[in-house]
């Protein structure tokens, strides 16, 4: 169980570092998107799935939704 | 010379923050509050998931005040997107035929599973907010999969609106029945069956409702506007 958190939380922080360092916009979106969805999972694990559902479906889905439709307007790449 | 000044202020708030954070007993109740709704929220609530009864039962005017947030972000969004110049209608490239079937197969599931979660808010994990942003994920796909598709304005307008409405209008009746506002005045009936709990299940269909049409009319007013 510990061994599973664990690993869940490494994932966490490659995903939150790998949101931070992409340079395509839209990479960094879907790894911000992962780590919501890996803290969902987290949450379910803290026996909190009322919290695991809200995440799922807003941090992973709608909040991606809303910044990939954002970047349409701006630009792809930052420099 | 400012980057270690920068890096003696990050260590300074970090110590500050942790030696806090040790004084804190992690793990221990700090209040006595929440052991009563453990023990007493099912009798005295009727609703078998503790989370629902403290969301809508002890804390009901907090879940207002939560779903009057949404509503306003909502209409700031509407009223900053719609005030810029509408473009042309641009032509729409349609989605091929694989994502079509799929999004067109997934939508009507998406949407029972939605409205599965918040009418069993108060027996099950979930509830309205939930619910809804199951469902405003379900109008998402519809946006991606079948493009020249549109949800009405007027129905989401008047799902969001009826949603408060019922809201505002229960926790009156609890005003006039008991003596303040969101007072639980049906009857509580068999804990762990559907029809229990009194206000919360009706309660949560408007939630539901309101913050799934909500959430649905933010991304159709960001579409329509890239």
């Amino acid at each position: 169980m510990i061994f599973v958190v664990s690993f869940l939380v490494v994932l966490m922080l490659v995903g939150a570092v790998a949101a931070s360092i992409f340079r395509d916009l839209i990479s960094a979106v879907i790894a911000a998107a992962f780590v919501s969805l890996i803290a969902s999972i987290l949450f379910y694990f803290l026996q909190a799935p009322d919290v695991a559902m809200a995440e799922a479906a807003i941090g992973a889905a709608l909040t991606a939704a809303i910044f990939i439709i954002a970047t349409r307007r701006t630009e792809r790449f930052e420099e | 010379m400012r980057r270690t000044v920068t890096i003696l202020l990050l260590i300074i708030v970090a110590l500050g923050i942790s030696l806090s954070l040790i004084e804190i007993p992690f793990g221990m109740p700090k209040t006595a509050i929440g052991r009563h709704y453990i023990d007493e929220g099912i009798e005295e609530t009727g609703a078998t998931n503790i989370v629902t009864s403290v969301v809508i039962n002890y804390r009901g005017f907090d879940t207002l005040g939560e779903v009057t947030v949404l509503f306003i972000a909502a209409i700031g969004l509407g009223a900053v997107l719609t005030t810029s110049v509408k473009g042309e209608t641009r032509k729409i490239q349609p989605a091929s035929l694989v994502l079509y079937t799929g999004c067109r197969l997934l939508f009507p599931l998406i949407l029972i599973f939605g409205s599965f979660i918040f009418l069993h808010g108060h027996l099950t994990p979930g509830g309205g907010f939930q619910g809804g942003a199951i469902i405003a994920s379900g109008f998402l796909l519809i946006y991606l999969g079948c493009r020249e598709r549109r949800i009405s304005r007027a129905a989401s307008n008047l799902a969001e609106s009826l949603g408060g409405l019922i809201f505002v209008i229960i926790g009156l009746l609890g005003l006039v029945f008991g003596g303040y506002f969101l007072l639980n005045f049906l009857p509580k009936g068999t804990a762990n069956t559907l029809f229990s709990a009194g206000i919360i299940p009706i309660i949560y269909i408007a939630i539901g409702f309101k913050v799934g049409s909500e959430l649905a009319s933010i991304i159709d007013n960001l579409i329509e506007e890239s």
